[in-house]
C-alpha cells in the first residue's frame, strides 16, 4: 500500500513509470492530519502543506523553509508529513526539524511510535518507518524568536537546495539546534557548533540579543562547515557546499544573535 | 479503473480513470478540455495549473481517482464564448504571449493570485507566477499583463467588459 498525501513526489514517479502501486490510499483530505496544535509544545499534523506553514508554523525557521520551497502550485499541494516520508536529505523543513528536536510520530495497527527526528532518517530517502506505519504528526517545543534557516539554490524558487542550514537558539531552555540540509546523506546536527555557539551565548547572556564578533561568526561558520559531508552531484561540489554552509553559518548566527 | 464524479467548470461530469493517472490526463484525454497544458509532468513548469476546490495546483501532480466529489476549474472557464476575461485580454493587449504554450497556466495562477490581493506589488507578481516556467517572453509582459489586469479588475471588477 502507497500513501499518497500532497503528491509533489509520489504523482512525478506515476507520471513516468517508475512505480506502479497496486494499491494507492490519498490521505490528503483527513482532516485529523491537517490540524496545528499550540500550546508551548506545538503538534503540526502530517496533512499540513507548507501554504498553511507561511502563515502559522509554530517555528520561525519552518515558515522560512515552507517559504523557499516550490511555487504556490507546489506549497499548496505539499505536506511536512510528505517531507518526512520522502526523506531526501534535500527536503527543506527537514534541517529545522533536526534543529528543534523535533519527534517524529507514526501510527500503525499495532500502536503509536514517536521517534525523534536524530533518529528518523537513516539515509538518502531512507527513515526507520516501517511499511505498516503512518506517518501522522511532527511535534517540538516552541523555541521562541530567535531562529532562521537559509538555503543556497539556482533560484529562489522551484529549486532544490544545494545546502541548507537552519539555526535554533531556545533562550529559554539554553539550547542551541543546527540542522544542515543537502550535505550528507542525512540531516546533519554540528555538534561542535551547536557547543561553540552556546559557549556564545553563555558569555553575551541568553536572554539579550548581542551582536557577535566577526571572528566568532567566522569560527561557526567553519565548524558547520567541517562538521558537514557533502558530495559532488549535479547541484553543486562537496567544495561549494562545504563553502555555502561556512557562509551560511556565519550569516545564520549574526542574524539570530540579534533577536531576543 | 475507478469511476469519478468530479464538477468542472460548474458540470458535473463522470468519468472512468485508470487507477495511476493525473487529473491533468483526465481533464485532456478524457473531458476534452486540452486547455491545461502538458510539459513538465513534475510540476515543475506550471503550464497545467487549475483551482481544485479553488486552492491552485499542478494538474499533473493530483491523482485523478483523488478528485471524486471535488471541483476544479480550468482555464476554459474563464471566457465568456469569444470574450475574453480580463486577465486574457490583459495578455493579448501587453503582448504577453508569444508560443502560447505557458500562457493558459499563467492565466490561471494570475486568476488566483489576484483573487487574494487585487492590487500586488511588483515582487508579489513574480513570486505568485514563480511556479510558471515561460521560455520566449523573459517576463517582462507577463508582469506587464498581470498589472494591467488588477488595474482592470480593481476598476470594473471581475465582470468587465
Amino acid at each position: 500500500m502507497t500513501v499518497l498525501a500532497g503528491g509533489t513526489d509520489l504523482m512525478v514517479e506515476l507520471n513516468f513509470g517508475r512505480r506502479r502501486p497496486e494499491h494507492i490510499v490519498a490521505i490528503d483530505r483527513v482532516g485529523e492530519l491537517a490540524g496545528i496544535e499550540r500550546n508551548g509544545h506545538v503538534r503540526m499534523g502530517a496533512g499540513v502543506t507548507y501554504t498553511r506553514m507561511l502563515a502559522d508554523a509554530g517555528s520561525q525557521a519552518l515558515a522560512e523553509a515552507a517559504r523557499t520551497i516550490g511555487s504556490p502550485q507546489i506549497r499548496n499541494a505539499g505536506t511536512i508529513g510528505g517531507n518526512l516520508g520522502t526523506a531526501s536529505p534535500a527536503g527543506d523543513t527537514l534541517p529545522v526539524l533536526a534543529a528543534l528536536e523535533a519527534t517524529v510520530v507514526l501510527r500503525s495497527k499495532a500502536g503509536e511510535r514517536r521517534v525523534p527526528f536524530a533518529d528518523y532518517m537513516t539515509g538518502p530517502k531512507k527513515s526507520v518507518r516501517r511499511a505498516d506505519e503512518l506517518i501522522v504528526a511532527a511535534e517540538w517545543d516552541e523555541a521562541g524568536p530567535a531562529q532562521t534557516y537559509m538555503f543556497v539554490s539556482t533560484r529562489n524558487a522551484m529549486a532544490i537546495s544545494i545546502a541548507g542550514l537552519a539555526m535554533v537558539v531556545d533562550r529559554a531552555r539554553k539550547r542551541v539546534g543546527i540542522g544542515l540540509g543537502s550535505c550528507g546523506p542525512t540531516i546533519i546536527r554540528p555538534a561542535d557548533a551547536e557547543g561553540f555557539a552556546r559557549g556564545l551565548f553563555d558569555e553575551a547572556g541568553w536572554e539579550r540579543p548581542h551582536r557577535p564578533s566577526e571572528s566568532a561568526a567566522k569560527e561557526l561558520g567553519r565548524l558547520v562547515a567541517a562538521a558537514a559531508r557533502p558530495i559532488d552531484d549535479v547541484r553543486g561540489t562537496a567544495a561549494y557546499r562545504r563553502h555555502a554552509l561556512a557562509v551560511m553559518g556565519a550569516r545564520a548566527l549574526s542574524r539570530v544573535a540579534q533577536i531576543a | 479503473m475507478t469511476r469519478i464524479t468530479v464538477t468542472v467548470n460548474g458540470a458535473r461530469e463522470e468519468t472512468a480513470v485508470e487507477a495511476h493517472e493525473s487529473l491533468l490526463t483526465t481533464l485532456r484525454e478524457r473531458l476534452g478540455l486540452p486547455g491545461s497544458k502538458n510539459a513538465c509532468e513534475q510540476g515543475e513548469c506550471g503550464s497545467c495549473s487549475v483551482l481544485l476546490d479553488d486552492v491552485l495546483v499542478c494538474a499533473c501532480l493530483v491523482l485523478a481517482a483523488s478528485v471524486d466529489g471535488r471541483e476544479v476549474r480550468t482555464v476554459e472557464s474563464l471566457a465568456d464564448g469569444s470574450a475574453l476575461d480580463p486577465v486574457q485580454r490583459a495578455f493579448v493587449e501587453t503582448g504577453a504571449v508569444q508560443c502560447g504554450f505557458c500562457t493558459p497556466g499563467l492565466v490561471v495562477a494570475t486568476h488566483a493570485l489576484l483573487r487574494e490581493n487585487p492590487e500586488p506589488s511588483l515582487a508579489e507578481i513574480r513570486e505568485a507566477l514563480s511556479g510558471n516556467l515561460c521560455r520566449c517572453t523573459g517576463y517582462g509582459q507577463i508582469v506587464e499583463a498581470v498589472q494591467r489586469a488588477a488595474k482592470t479588475m480593481y476598476l470594473h471588477g471581475l465582470d468587465d467588459e
